[in-house]
């Protein structure tokens, strides 16, 4: 400014609106470094909250959900609550507790229908294909079936039986003469519904609905499976065995 | 400006006690309305409007989306899949006609309250006020949108009072009406209408609609003014009144034009003169002074306005 050395300003309007202006955005500017901190520590909730089926991924999801609470009360199960301040995820935001009331998965998914945004996708027509976490045994040493019990009901009230849970036998060692039926969660058919998780006659759960980020189902893109591979290359991709080195104790006997 | 402990007495001897108390009723009538759309379908199963203010599904037919809400969603770059982009449409049109900020006097939840505050501060005589600005709210509105960008969020949705009182009244979430009892106490104690006058964005977003909007408050028959300020006493916006009011001198436009009025209808209610009625943005008509001679008060008050500005002058 060719004035700001005179001591007489110009024009003090002009000056004093300048000097508000800058004021104003100077405290806007930290009120948007708070909100942004803010929205960005949002995308963190409890474990134990998931979204409701066919949901974004969280991050996407916080920029399109609306919390306006249509899916909650299109739900005819009551299974989603909007989450208020106590609850852990984002305030307003639907979500369901599996082991308070898990998603009974209606063919027609009225939840998604009744979203306004797309932050819940309507492109997902078949529930079974929703992925709203996936069914982990965080409790081997308690689960029953592991102790080689029949209690099988996670087996038994899952949505996707022989698919998203199977029971495979092995040898129980401890008595030598039964079997140990072991449930099994498949991954790739298990889509988080949580009726495991609710009805295992446990107090804590030993089988759980995590989150799918925190399950981690991707492989790593550079860890290559050889037999994958050969198959790919169409035979087999190092010419022959390696020789390797014969590593002893130095001195010791061949 | 000394504020009226009790601005309606001259109204409701002039005019009786409907006349000087209408518009608040009909406030109150149409606030209860708009949250008893929601509440019958959780209280009484009839189910006429889902959902909150932020979106909701009316009759299975109609959508309405926040158009604030809906900008801070495309500012966080999700582009809407659903019927949100229509109900946000709707909305627009609505309030372009309605008088934009008439969201805040006749649909917001917060109203009441910030009212009940207004309206003790008057009683039990509190004329202190933190002094803040009421185009601070606008910057607050670019704010709004700069954190969602950046966080990639619905950023005010987080925070927000107003949908947050609305969701406790709908779906029972309690801690929610929290924002709404600290509005109440820095209404009361910190601030004169601090937080609808001065803060909210919900508000100030809807004010750049009432800029533009069609329906106005206009003092179209501003000869009659006897300057009692009962007005200026009873007004959220107080600053809105001054250039429609006392623009006789200038030919300003009597339509009170500022964003910022929220058509409460207080200044109608509360003045004594009827100087004020409703009516649509560029009609400018007058109504012609009723007595002969000019007031002597309404240009005392026209002759105080430039001298202010020449003392400004170096």
């Amino acid at each position: 400014m060719s004035d700001s050395s005179s001591s007489i300003p110009r024009d003090p309007r002009r000056r004093k609106a300048l000097q508000d202006m800058t004021r104003l955005s100077g405290g806007a500017a930290v009120a948007a470094a708070m909100l942004t901190g803010f929205g960005v520590s949002s995308r963190a909730r409890p474990a134990q909250t998931l979204r409701p089926p066919c949901a974004l991924p969280e991050k996407d999801f916080l920029a399109a959900c609306v919390r306006c609470g249509l899916c909650v009360r299109d739900c005819p199960y009551d299974t989603l609550k909007l989450a208020d301040w106590a609850d852990g995820p984002a305030v307003g935001t639907p979500f369901f507790v599996a082991r308070s009331v898990p998603c009974e998965m209606c063919d027609t998914i009225p939840c998604v229908k009744a979203c306004p945004t797309g932050a819940l996708q309507h492109a997902l027509t078949d529930i079974a294909k929703a992925k709203m976490g996936v069914a982990v045994i965080t409790s081997r040493e308690t689960c029953l079936n592991l102790q080689g019990l029949r209690c099988d009901v996670c087996y038994r009230v899952c949505p996707a039986i022989d698919k998203a849970i199977t029971l495979e036998v092995s040898h129980n060692a401890r008595t030598t003469k039964h079997a140990i039926f072991e449930p099994v969660v498949h991954a790739e058919y298990c889509t988080g519904c949580g009726k495991c998780e609710k009805s295992c006659v446990l107090t804590d759960a030993a089988i759980k609905v995590l989150l799918v980020e925190v399950a981690a189902l991707k492989q790593d893109e550079h860890y290559k499976r050889g037999w994958e591979e050969k198959t790919k290359a169409g035979g087999a991709l190092v010419d022959a065995p390696l020789k390797l080195p014969v590593r002893r104790p130095e001195g010791g006997a061949p | 400006m000394t504020a009226n402990a009790r601005p309606y007495v001259d109204a409701r001897a002039a005019k009786g006690l409907w006349a000087s108390t209408r518009f608040l009723v009909l406030r109150r009538a149409s606030q209860l309305f708009f949250l008893a759309l929601f509440l019958s379908g959780p209280l009484l199963g009839i189910w006429i409007a889902k959902g909150t203010l932020a979106s909701s599904m009316t009759l299975g037919t109609l959508p309405l989306t926040d158009p604030f809400v809906f900008l801070q969603s495309l500012a966080a770059r999700h582009w809407p899949e659903g019927l949100s982009a229509v109900g946000a449409a709707i909305v627009l049109a609505g309030y372009l006609l309605f008088g934009g900020r008439s969201y805040c006097s006749w649909v917001c939840p917060v109203n009441p309250v910030t009212d009940l505050a207004a309206w003790l501060r008057r009683r039990l005589g509190i004329n202190f006020t933190a002094k803040v600005r009421p185009d601070l709210r606008l910057y607050f509105v670019g704010a709004v949108l700069a954190a969602s960008a950046l966080s990639g969020s619905i950023a005010w949705e987080l925070i927000n009072p107003v949908t947050a009182l609305h969701r406790a009244l709908v779906f029972g979430l309690w801690f929610g009406a929290g924002g709404t009892a600290a509005i109440f106490v820095f209404d009361l104690l910190v601030a004169k209408n601090g937080w609808c006058g001065h803060l909210c964005p919900v508000g100030a977003f809807y004010g750049q609609i009432g800029k533009v909007a069609l329906l106005r408050v206009a003092a179209d028959n501003r000869a009659a003014c006897n300057d009692c300020m009962d007005c200026f006493a009873v007004c959220p916006e107080p600053h809105v009144i001054s250039p429609a009011l006392k623009g006789e001198r200038t030919g300003a436009t009597p339509v009170i034009t500022a964003g910022d009025c929220t058509l409460c209808g207080a200044c109608i209610d509360v003045c004594s003169k009827q100087v004020f009625h409703l009516g649509l943005r560029g009609r400018n008509a007058v109504r012609p002074d009723p007595s002969a001679t000019a007031p002597a008060p309404a240009a005392r008050v026209v002759s105080s306005q430039p001298a202010v500005l020449e003392r400004d002058l170096p």
